[in-house]
């Protein structure tokens, strides 16, 4: 029995600790944002932000997460009240099979956080591990940038704050 | 007051003899700067034999900086000294080597000294590259001054007094530069001498992988007996050899002209480079290369033969191994590596099975630290072998109990000793590495294995 701390609650988790955390997320806590995708940590669908750094959560035991915090795209935000970085990705309609967008969002949430004001090429590089088959490439990148300009009005840094720390 | 007067002038005739001869030592002319020669006026036959002696001698490896254009120069190369920048060696006439003609070119592989006369730092390989033939530098200048010419003016290296005066050099290069083409040894196959031809000179194999002595030159006692470069530990390639299945000339052809190999694994860190661009050579020479490596690395034992049988078999039908003592670093292994470790999807796509690394089996856990935190990038645009790294999931301590599970488990040597400070420094110095580092461009698999990942 572990306790995992997930978007600011804690959860009890009885789960061998060798167990992927995104097993934990999807099966035990219901939070199926995080995608399984390869489950070798070569696609980035399954990314989740850990102590604020981007994560794959298919290759990343229970037992590495003890007295972390895991992030995930609903602690980023509501439908109500999307964050920042889901706002961007809805107004350039950057999904279009929509599978890889989570991993996608969290780690281009963890890249502003530590760099609010990324250049389009780190934006690029930051990315790098996420494959989307789907060749939304484009307008991911330019949701990206969509972020960076809502993140800087006020409005924005209540929801960067909570997933921060 | 005469034996004074004698005295004094056997001084001053002793200091001007001095002066001369370090004049001498250190001077050397400029050579005329020429107007840049059109692309034109080279034969093309000739351009494309330089452009796979390039390829050979891994050129744009260190004169390419991450993001920057081609063979312009300006990756920083950390060095016991300081930080030493690579030139631009792209024929631009300003800041490039567009106004040197081929004798100057030839004067600096073989001399290390530039158009203008200055001696350039021995992190320029010079000390090999004396070995290559004219016909050879005459090929290289050909490709070389036939490249897109870039302005990128040379970046200020970071050396301390007296390391920053270049005339310091010619006191190195008169202590280790061995000048003279390579003698070829007439007892040998024309496959062995010109594999011997390559390693020696161009493809420059020592400069990583020969350990260095305090002045930073090869220690010509200790050839090929592992070496440091960027923070990785290049491995013995010599009997010393750490590999856990002794080495032979099939099996390094195929990784050399592949990028990997069944029961070696994938090559990657700065080696990754090397085979990208030797998969773009005529396979003569990659043959020749092997076959010459294969007698440095002699024939194996029949202790170390056994070994590397038994290796195999195990890993052919590895029987479960639950570790008590280190429970922590077993879990990590299960879930981290094994998913991609342990499975029947063959290399280069799978993960190689780890009592096959030479990694783990290396006295030095320095790469195993590296790569764990770091992975293997994809290469752009190719199916390409890739691991994901773990630097943002795990922290120096977990790394260190699963580094430690590793050694355990997968060798049959003794557990490494301060692995903690290793991977510490491992993830301070990665970092500056993969952001200079250009990066492989071809994918390590041969085409037959490209269609299939």
């Amino acid at each position: 029995m572990m306790t995992l701390k997930v978007n600011g609650h804690d959860h009890e988790i009885d789960a061998d600790p060798d167990t992927p955390l995104l097993y934990v997320l999807r099966d035990d806590i219901k939070l199926n944002a995080a995608k399984f995708g390869c489950g070798l940590g070569q696609c980035g669908s399954c990314t989740v932000i850990v102590d604020g750094k981007a994560v794959l959560s298919c290759v990343t035991p229970l037992l590495l997460l003890e007295g972390k915090q895991v992030t995930t795209l609903e602690g980023l935000g509501t439908i109500e009240a999307p964050a920042p970085i889901q706002r961007a990705f809805m107004e350039e309609q950057a999904a279009q099979c929509g599978y890889c967008i989570a991993g996608m969002m969290m780690r281009a949430q963890a890249l502003l956080q530590s760099n609010p004001k990324p250049t389009d090429e780190q934006i690029r590089a930051e990315l790098e591990p996420h494959l989307c088959r789907c060749g939304t490439h484009m307008r991911i990148l330019r949701a990206v940038h969509r972020a960076i300009r809502l993140m800087d009005t006020a409005d924005a840094s209540s929801t960067t704050h909570r997933s921060a720390q | 007051m005469r034996n004074l007067r004698i005295v004094g002038s056997v001084i001053a005739a002793v200091l001007i003899a001095g002066a001369v001869a370090a004049f001498a030592i250190t001077w050397r002319p400029a050579i005329a700067a020429i107007d840049p020669p059109a692309p034109q006026s080279f034969d093309t036959a000739l351009v494309k034999r330089g452009r796979d002696l390039a390829a050979i001698g891994n050129c744009n490896d260190c004169h390419t900086v991450r993001g920057g254009q081609n063979f312009a120069g300006g990756l920083p190369v950390p060095t016991p000294f300081g930080t030493i920048f690579s030139s631009n060696i792209t024929p631009d006439a300003e800041t490039g080597i567009g106004r040197w003609s081929e004798a100057a070119f030839r004067r600096a592989m073989r001399s290390g000294v530039n158009r203008d006369g200055q001696h350039l730092y021995p992190t320029f390989p010079y000390d090999h590259f004396t070995n290559v033939t004219d016909a050879d530098d005459q090929a290289l200048y050909a490709y070389l001054m036939t490249r897109q010419p870039v302005h990128a003016p040379a970046r200020e290296n970071q050396l301390s007094f007296p390391l920053d005066q270049r005339f310091v050099i010619a006191g190195w290069k008169l202590l280790f530069l061995r000048h003279g083409t390579y003698q070829p040894d007439s007892r040998q196959s024309a496959e062995w001498n010109r594999g011997a031809y390559l390693v020696e000179g161009l493809a420059h194999c020592g400069s990583c992988h020969t350990p260095r002595n305090a002045l930073g030159a090869e220690r010509a006692s200790a050839q090929f007996a592992g070496g440091d470069v960027d923070n990785w530990h290049a491995y013995a390639i010599n009997a010393q050899s750490p590999a856990p299945v002794p080495w032979d000339a099939d099996a390094l052809f195929a990784y050399l002209r592949d990028g990997w190999h069944p029961d070696h694994g994938v090559a990657r860190g700065p080696m990754a480079q090397v085979v990208s661009n030797l998969s773009s050579v005529p396979p003569s020479d990659i043959r020749a290369i092997a076959t010459y490596m294969a007698d440095v690395f002699g024939a194996p034992t029949p202790d170390r033969k056994r070994q590397g049988e038994a290796v195999l078999a195990q890993v052919k039908s590895p029987a479960p191994q639950p570790s008590k003592t280190n429970a922590a670093g077993a879990s990590i292994y299960a879930a981290a590596c094994a998913t991609c470790h342990e499975t029947d999807r063959s290399l280069p796509y799978g993960g190689v099975n780890l009592a096959l690394s030479t990694a783990i089996a290396n006295s030095d856990p320095r790469n195993l630290a590296n790569i764990v935190l770091s992975g293997v990038r994809a290469v752009e645009g190719e199916p390409s072998p890739i691991m994901p790294g773990f630097a943002s999931s795990m922290d120096d301590g977990q790394i260190t109990a699963l580094l430690n599970y590793l050694r355990a488990r997968f060798s049959n040597q003794p557990a490494w000793t301060g692995v903690e400070k290793t991977v510490e420094t491992a993830r301070r110095t990665q970092t500056v590495f993969l952001q200079t580092s250009p990066g492989p461009r071809n994918a390590p698999a041969n085409a037959t294995q490209r269609d299939k990942p």
